[in-house]
């Protein structure tokens, strides 16, 4: 059963995340980017990490997305026709995305450690407590940081939308 | 477990109907309540005061020709009222509309799921329900409905701050996300009288939190003031104006659901969902004299018809409400009471949402986003410093 569901959703993410891609109207490409997240959101969940797969969906999936089809839609932008791709492209493309994918997955498997294999629902740090106490006790020094960088961007955003002052 | 997926298959069943039945009727309720107060009478023309009306809507809204714009783009047209529909019948899943009963001789909690991030759920449903409107007015390839879907996204961007911190508020004093267990956590009472909900509770009694709330849920629900996106006098009919037949009936569905939703939320968040407001020996009894005053209403209105079907319709009534009286005082009926008590104050708050669409008039478009941004969302994060300090002071 679990591993039927990370088949099929695995498959959603990849396919979506190739639509995004592919798709010329910029509106397919937002909705195909979604697919991608809700389906990362279903994987969370099956691991056992329930405030991280909300925390997905909410943010990543509601949040940005949102505003990404907001602006699309308000730019009313129309579809990109394909433009004609050079030589060097047509013909080394596709061997050199092989051998980057290759290059990452030896790389990947020469770096990481040696790991006991993935338990669909073994997580047991994924509640909205554990993930709070860590948070504020082990990292919070780099949650604070980042409270602070997005403080700057936030004023950073209202700086640049202020009006002209004659 | 097979058992347990026949008992959710039942219960699953079982809400989807009542909850599909209320959305039908609670059109009804609503075309009857605006009319009264608008001095008019309402729909009284399809059975005994317009109550099978739903029903002849229903018929008409599957009868009606499905139009299709020539220009829309087709996948994302018919895509839209499905997101709309389904992300707001989910997000009842995780709302627990009562304690626990005896069911085919196991006990079970009258809820479909209790998911130990239950309010995240909802929210997550609930944002992604925005999809359903937005990509409505784009796939319409209509100004209006673009325009409509534009202003609609924007506006529950914007309220969804102020909703979240407010509901912030009582997980703090609950110290929990699970529905469930916030409804738990108000049990009891204060001084022998007063309810243990969050809305009573310090500081500055929660009112504050919940009145946050319960302006941005009307914003989040598309009701008046806020129903800007359907503005009929500027924008036709908003974001839904190219659709017709079933496909507009989804729109109208999500709306109310959401609107049911939106309420279930506030009666377990704010109002100790299905807790009794008094305490143990008389709240045995209230729900039974509240169903017979209903009872006794309709008897006096019935002996003294305004209307001629009246003395037939209105003792039939009278004679179904000292019914439910009676039954509900049967011992074996006492799980039913917190059901009872869930379903009387969502209906209140649902009276509440349908009185401010007979009152006010609708926002202007700079007025609803300086109202969001200028006023609601300074005093919801203003209420949540004040309740986070309180809540770590205790």
């Amino acid at each position: 059963m679990d591993v039927v569901l990370f088949l099929v959703f695995a498959a959603i993410a990849v396919v979506c995340a190739i639509s995004v891609v592919v798709q010329t109207h910029p509106i397919f490409s937002a909705l195909s980017l979604i697919g991608v997240m809700g389906s990362l959101a279903v994987l969370y969940l099956m691991l056992g990490a329930e405030f991280i797969a909300a925390a997905q969906v909410i943010v990543y999936a509601g949040a940005i997305m949102v505003l990404f089809v907001f602006v699309i839609m308000l730019l009313n932008a129309g579809s990109e026709p394909p433009r004609g791709r050079s030589l060097v492209a047509q013909v080394l493309g596709f061997p050199l995305l092989v051998a980057l994918l290759g290059a990452l997955a030896y790389g990947v498997g020469r770096v990481l450690p040696e790991s006991p294999a993935v338990v669909f629902g073994g997580f047991r740090g994924g509640g909205p407590r554990e993930i709070g106490l860590a948070l504020f006790t082990d990292y919070l020094l780099p949650f604070e940081i980042i409270s602070v960088l997005v403080l700057i961007a936030i004023l950073g955003a209202v700086v640049l939308a202020r009006k002209e002052l004659p | 477990m097979s058992e347990f997926f026949i008992l959710s298959a039942i219960k699953a069943a079982g809400v989807a109907f009542v909850l599909l039945t209320t959305l039908a009727y609670l059109q009804w309720v609503e075309r009857k309540v605006i009319a009264h107060i608008q001095g008019r009478l309402g729909p009284h023309r399809v059975g005994p005061h317009g109550l099978l009306q739903p029903l002849a809507d229903v018929i008409k809204l599957i009868t009606k020709e499905d139009l299709m714009p020539p220009q829309a783009n087709r996948f994302v047209f018919l895509l839209a009222p499905f997101l709309a529909v389904s992300m707001a019948l989910l997000a009842f899943a995780v709302i627990p509309f009562g304690g626990q009963i005896e069911l085919f001789g196991r006990t079970t909690w009258l809820q479909l799921a209790d998911l130990n991030i239950g309010v995240l759920f909802i929210l997550a449903a609930g944002s992604m329900g925005v999809y359903g409107i937005a990509l409505a007015g784009w796939a319409s390839n209509n100004k209006y409905s673009l325009l409509g879907g534009l202003r609609s996204s924007a506006q529950m961007i914007s309220y969804e701050l102020p909703l979240v911190l407010a509901v912030v508020s009582p997980l703090l004093l609950a110290n929990t996300l699970s529905l469930r267990e916030i409804t738990l956590a108000q049990a009891g009472f204060y001084f022998g009288f007063l309810p243990r909900w969050h809305i009573f509770q310090a500081p500055l009694p929660q009112i504050l939190s919940f009145l946050i709330f319960l302006i941005a849920a009307f914003a989040e629900t598309n009701r008046v003031p806020f129903d800007l996106p359907e503005a009929e006098n500027e924008l036709v009919a908003g974001f839904h104006t190219e659709y017709s037949s079933m496909k507009f009936a989804s729109f109208f569905m999500a709306e109310y659901a959401n609107m049911i939703t939106a309420c279930s939320l506030t009666t377990v968040l704010f109002l100790g969902g299905w807790q009794a407001p008094v305490p143990a020996p008389l709240a045995g009894y209230l729900p039974s004299a509240l169903f017979f005053l209903a009872g006794a209403v309709a008897l006096s209105h019935g002996l003294r018809p305004a209307r001629r079907f009246d003395r037939i319709t209105l003792p039939v009534a009278a004679l179904f409400f000292f019914g439910v009286a009676a039954a509900l005082l049967v011992p074996g009926a006492r799980p039913f009471h917190s059901l009872f008590w869930f379903a009387a104050k969502t209906g209140l708050l649902l009276f509440v949402f349908i009185w401010v669409r007979g009152t006010l008039p609708r926002f202007r478009y700079d007025q609803l986003m300086h109202f969001a941004w200028k006023a609601l969302f300074p005093v919801a994060i203003v209420n949540l410093l004040a309740t986070g300090l309180a809540a770590a002071l205790t």
